[in-house]
């Protein structure tokens, strides 16, 4: 045998260990996550809307109901919604944050540490907690108030709808109150991506920097020719790994605001929370699910495939 | 540039950081405030105020109603990151170092499992526990855990090991050692790094996790997440005695953050997947 580099092994006793090892993992995932999808999908084509199993099969019948409520349309909206600022507002401050750390400053791993500590805190706790500093009758609006501000914001008790047309049975629009979540929410994962455009940056080469400083760029011409073009790779994992968890996002909306009224701050998890456990309709809870994943695998799957080519070219 | 230009860019930079981070601790400012604050001192208007004088009286009646969840959860956190460490570290070795045809198409199946929105496997989730016995138990959750933080576990010290170099791999050979010796001798005495960040990882995803906590307990069982949402979902109990509790929640975690906050970084990243 000849030493060298890795190798994909022909058989032997260590690649059948290799595979040995991988066994149990995927046994317990192929029935947890691809089994369960599978079910999942079979439920949501049934008709068990009641607490008693049905396995009557009705098509994409769930589907079409669940597309036609009110309720659902609304999570639809406020999902984009909430997904576009929530993204926009991490990369924006994350990478704005990491810029002023990168400037080789003093006690750089103390104000990092900092803007990433609300990271390993809870959504449940940070909804709790903002719900009280945004409470419309106290918190902010007290600070604002001193300053002579006479219409306060009602943050996410507000039922406005900008710019609100209808569509469907819905005001489609950016309700107001998703904002206020949206604070909540980049506050708590800013920090992720400073983190990760922190490494990003830490990446750039000083010679292509010093380089176009020779050719005469200025700071600002070395940021938007050199410094946001090389970030791009980040830019979109960062994207990725944010729409996943927002798209997800249900601890902080069940315990900042819930559903809202007129379900202003609704999310597909929400509803498929509520409609499952306390609604007892199990196969619409499944066809959301199901809707929910759909959303997510399309952009993930292409994501993963792609990555892992890369690695295995490198 | 001059010298008293660049200075003062300077003093401006840390004018924005320094205020940056204050605002970031705003929450913070706020749930020590009114934690310390009494029942009969909480009133909307003086939300900002410092409190006259420290009462613990919140901390403790948030204690009263939070302590048996705790208990739950730390008996939940515990084994299930001490499991999935222990699981996601010979994964890793084997899809880092024995990379065999199919091995990528392997580790795409068992990263996928990290991003699926759980409420989609809930209903089958939820029978099965209830068919094997497991539903309202914290070992149900412990299992759930388990399961479910695989791939992210899996990630970790599969980058982990890829960065240790192949030759070591080559040298066990030669030493005689197979698969299993190389692993016993060679890998596992460098993974201790490794079994840092997955295991902060998984602490704090499993110590915060509220949407399993939440389907597949009741009371007495629940986690602290739930046990909190309850709180602060009860419109007899005052927002002093909220805050306490949102804070004697974060406390774990935050202290495993302050301790090892640089490894959490690192699980963070890994979070990105890399090819």
């Amino acid at each position: 045998m000849q030493a060298g580099a890795p190798r994909k092994h022909r058989f032997s006793w260590d690649t059948f260990s290799a595979v040995a090892t991988l066994i149990p993992t995927l046994l317990v995932l192929g029935v947890f996550v691809y089994g369960f999808i599978g079910w999942s999908v079979y439920v949501s084509l049934t008709n068990w809307n009641s607490l008693i199993p049905s396995n009557t099969f009705v098509g994409l019948q769930n589907y079409l109901d669940i597309l036609q409520t009110y309720r659902f349309q609304s999570d639809l909206r406020n999902i984009v919604v909430f997904t576009v600022f929530f993204i926009v507002g991490c990369l924006v401050v994350g990478l704005f944050l990491a810029l002023l750390l990168d400037q080789k400053i003093r006690a750089e791993g103390f104000f990092r540490s900092l803007f990433i500590f609300p990271m390993a805190i809870s959504f449940v706790s940070t909804g709790v907690v903002w719900a009280w500093i945004l409470n419309p009758n106290t918190g902010v609006n007290l600070i604002l108030k001193s300053f002579g501000m006479k219409h306060l914001p009602e943050w996410f008790l507000s039922t406005v709808i900008i710019p609100n047309f209808g569509l469907g049975q819905i005001d489609v629009g950016i309700p107001l109150a998703l904002l206020a979540v949206v604070i909540a929410a980049v506050w708590q994962m800013s920090g992720f991506a400073m983190a990760v455009y922190l490494s990003g940056l830490r990446g750039i080469s000083d010679e292509i920097k010093e380089a176009a400083r020779i050719d005469g760029a200025g700071a600002w011409r070395l940021f938007f020719a050199i410094t946001l073009p090389q970030l791009r790779g980040t830019t979109t994992t960062i994207i990725i790994i944010l729409t996943a968890a927002s798209l997800k996002i249900f601890g902080l909306i069940y315990a900042m605001t819930g559903s809202g009224q007129e379900f202003v701050t609704d999310m597909p998890s929400m509803n498929m929370f509520q409609t499952t456990f306390q609604g007892n309709e199990f196969a619409q809870g499944a066809a959301i699910a199901i809707i929910l994943l759909l959303l997510l695998a399309s952009f993930i799957i292409p994501y993963l495939v792609s990555t892992l080519r890369r690695g295995d070219e490198a | 540039m001059s010298i008293v230009w660049k200075r003062t860019l300077r003093i401006l930079l840390y004018v924005l950081l320094i205020a940056l981070a204050l605002l970031y601790l705003v929450p913070v400012y706020v749930v020590l405030v009114t934690s310390l604050k009494t029942n009969s001192a909480v009133s909307l208007s003086q939300m900002w105020e410092l409190p006259h004088g420290l009462s613990f009286s919140s901390i403790l009646s948030a204690w009263a109603q939070l302590g048996p969840n705790f208990g739950n959860s730390f008996e939940l956190a515990i084994p299930a990151t001490l499991i999935s460490a222990v699981i996601g570290a010979l994964n890793g070795y084997a899809l880092s170092k024995w990379k065999f045809r199919g091995s990528s198409v392997i580790f795409f199946l068992i990263l996928f499992g990290m991003f699926i929105p759980y409420q989609s496997v809930l209903i089958p989730l939820l029978k099965v526990l209830d068919a094997i016995g497991l539903y309202n138990t914290i070992g149900g959750l412990i299992l759930v855990h388990v399961v479910y933080g695989l791939p992210i576990v899996t990630l970790i010290f599969r980058n982990y090991f890829a960065a240790i170099p192949y030759d070591l791999v080559e040298a066990g050979r030669i030493d005689g050692t197979g698969y299993w010796g190389v692993f016993t001798y060679i890998f596992l005495p460098l993974s201790i790094p490794g079994f840092v960040v997955a295991g902060i990882w998984q602490f704090t995803q499993i110590w915060n996790n509220f949407l399993f906590a939440v389907s597949l307990t009741n009371p007495p069982n629940q986690p602290v997440t739930v046990a909190l949402v309850n709180i602060a979902g009860s419109q007899t109990v005052q927002w002093n005695v909220q805050m306490a509790s949102a804070l004697l929640v974060s406390i774990p975690t935050l202290i495993v953050y302050i301790l090892l906050g640089k490894y959490f970084v690192r699980g963070l990243l890994a979070g990105s997947v890399k090819g």
